[in-house]
Order: C-alpha cells, then sequence, then structure tokens
C-alpha cells in the first residue's frame, strides 16, 4: 500500500514538471525558432555541390557525419555478440 | 494551444514511465522503456518541424523555399538503432531467466533468490 | 502456423518485398530511404517466411555461418572505404577532397563514396535482424535447463 502511494507520488510530481515545461516552449512550427540555426542552413543550401547528391540526411548521415555511423555500426555488432554469449552458454 | 503537440508527447512518456514502474512482469517492463523512447524520439523530430515546409530533398537549385530541418531527423537514426539493440539484448536476457528459474515476475524472482542465497 | 492460406500468399508476396527493400536501398541517395530502412524491409522478407513456415523449414532460412560472413563483410566494407580515402591522400572517410568522381546529381551512380557506403550499412542491417531473430526464437520441444 505503502508502495503504491510512492509511486503515484513520483508520477505526479513529475508528470506537474513535464506539463509546464511544455507550456513555456517556443511555438510549434514557428520558422523563428532558436532550433533553425546556420548550421541546418549550411547543410541545406551546399549539398547538392559539395556531396552531388538530392537527399540532405543521408549526405549528413553518410558524408558530413560519416564517423558517427561507424559508431552506429559498432552499437549493433556488440549487441549481437552480447545476445550470442548469453544465449549459447 | 499552441502547444498541445508537446503536451501529448509528454503524456505518452508518462504513460510509458507508469508501466515500467507498476507492472510486475519482465515483458511488460520492456514494452513500456520502448514506449519511452518512442516518445523521446518523437519529441526531438517534432521540434525540427517548420509550417508549410517540405521534405528536405532539394530537387530545384531555390533556397527560398521553406525546408523542414534535416539535422534532427538524421541524429534520430541513431537513436532509434540503439533502442533496437537495447531491446533485443533484454529479451534475451528474460528468456535466460525465464529457463532458469521457471517464472516471469519479478517479485518472484527476487524472493527465490534471496532464499538460495 | 500451418494455413493454406497464409502459406500461398507468403510465397507470392516474398519477392516483391526483396525488390522494394533493395530500391530504398539504391536509391536512398535520391529520396527518402537510406541503409537502416532498406535493410530492415529485407530481414523482415526472410523473417515472415520463418513466421508463416515454422522454424524447422531449412529452405529459404539464412544459415548462421553465411550470415556471420555478411555482417562481417559489411563492417570491413565500411572501414576499407574509408582507408581509401587515406590511400588518396586525403582524410579518413572523406568524398570531394579525396577526388572520388562525383557524377550528375539525379541518377543512382553519383555522389562518389555515398552508395558503397549505404549498400554495406544496409548489409549489415539486415543480417544483423536475422541473427537477433533466430536466436530468440527457438525449436519445439527444445529444452535445455
Amino acid at each position: 500500500m505503502m508502495r503504491v502511494a510512492l509511486e503515484v507520488v513520483t508520477l505526479v510530481v513529475i508528470g506537474v514538471l513535464l506539463l509546464m515545461v511544455a507550456q513555456e516552449m517556443p511555438s510549434f512550427g514557428d520558422p523563428t525558432n532558436p532550433v533553425h540555426n546556420e548550421v541546418s542552413r549550411y547543410y541545406i543550401e551546399n549539398t547538392e555541390e559539395e556531396a552531388g547528391v538530392q537527399n540532405v540526411v543521408a549526405a549528413i548521415i553518410t558524408d558530413y557525419r560519416g564517423f558517427d555511423t561507424l559508431g552506429e555500426l559498432t552499437v549493433l555488432l556488440t549487441a549481437i555478440a552480447g545476445l550470442l554469449a548469453v544465449l549459447r552458454s | 494551444m499552441d502547444n498541445l503537440f508537446y503536451a501529448m508527447i509528454f503524456i505518452i512518456f508518462l504513460t510509458g514511465f507508469w508501466i515500467m514502474l507498476r507492472q510486475s512482469n519482465l515483458i511488460k517492463k520492456i514494452i513500456g522503456m520502448n514506449i519511452m523512447e518512442s516518445a523521446i524520439f518523437l519529441f526531438l523530430v517534432a521540434m525540427g518541424y517548420v509550417k508549410e515546409g517540405s521534405a528536405p530533398i532539394a530537387t530545384e537549385a531555390n533556397p527560398g523555399l521553406a525546408y523542414v530541418n534535416p539535422l534532427p531527423s538524421a541524429l534520430v537514426l541513431t537513436g532509434i538503432v540503439v533502442s533496437v539493440s537495447v531491446t533485443a539484448f533484454a529479451l534475451g536476457l528474460t528468456v535466460r531467466l525465464y529457463k532458469h528459474y521457471g517464472t516471469m515476475d519479478v517479485d518472484e524472482i527476487t524472493r527465490m533468490r534471496s532464499e538460495e542465497l | 502456423m500451418s494455413d493454406i492460406i497464409v502459406r500461398v500468399v507468403t510465397r507470392l508476396m516474398i519477392p516483391y518485398l526483396q525488390l522494394y527493400g533493395l530500391y530504398i536501398i539504391l536509391y536512398g541517395h535520391n529520396s527518402p530511404g537510406g541503409g537502416f530502412a532498406g535493410g530492415t524491409v529485407i530481414a523482415s522478407s526472410l523473417i515472415l517466411y520463418v513466421l508463416a513456415f515454422g522454424i524447422d523449414d531449412e529452405d529459404l532460412r539464412l544459415s548462421p555461418s553465411v550470415a556471420r560472413i555478411i555482417e562481417s563483410c559489411g563492417a570491413l566494407a565500411y572501414v576499407g572505404i574509408g582507408l581509401g580515402g587515406i590511400l588518396l591522400g586525403a582524410n579518413f572517410l572523406s568524398n570531394k577532397a579525396a577526388g572520388f568522381p562525383l557524377g550528375i546529381p539525379g541518377r543512382v551512380f553519383s555522389g562518389g563514396t555515398i552508395v558503397l557506403l549505404t549498400v554495406s550499412i544496409g548489409l549489415k542491417v539486415a543480417s544483423t535482424m536475422i541473427t537477433l531473430f533466430t536466436n530468440i526464437a527457438e525449436k519445439e520441444g527444445e529444452d535445455e535447463s
């Protein structure tokens, strides 16, 4: 009984905090948000000359930030290795 | 009422959090973790939306057109792969636990472990 | 699951699923898609076969040794293309600065190293999903304790 009360209180506190944050955020879909800075403008304008493709997201994940995709493949490899070690001991 | 979208995303996150707290079955806890991660990815992608913007495929060389911000989408691709890997690993551990103890209830497993020690 | 309607429809659908996945991988740099989505669609066609025909049927399943080789080749190809950038005189994983031919934007073979990297990502993701699925699902009646 004590445990249920504790969990409800935790959920209510975190919920109230999050909903207060949702009210203070900038407007949804506004083009003058602080999220749209000069980095994304550079990527959109210079993709066709520097990378030679038309899809901006594909050029970002393989050309401008290709090193992060290499770390991604490492995560997949580690997951397979860990799973095989646990299930076949 | 402009930020109703963000409030809905936080309600989905709180639903996943509640499932992970209250249920005592292991598979249901893993489902709750997946719901929380989906809410986080939705939040990141929704922050980059521009009203009346088209998809970021640059077909004509006209920089005056409004494009949706491509940067959060590219970073969320990495996050989705990490989420899938963590879910698969957690399910593998659950299968091993079930074979050893015969039950999937967290309270039962804790009690059986404290008895055999 | 040995229903006859499920079996007939699955046999008809699997080639089209694989063709669609291959299209998403190869056109990943001109339209939405890319390596991750295409690899998952190709893996889902083989998972559909296992779900419809049972796990004892060995016809279309990818055997574990072949899946291991494909996965390692995908990762090694990614690193090898990156080292190719060093051999041509620029940084690791560089595209235009190392002198790869860029081509005309809008065609399949454009963008230098981008097509090769996308194909290797697709191979690796597909074999990872297959290995994850066939290791968690086990045969009926097999019990180790």
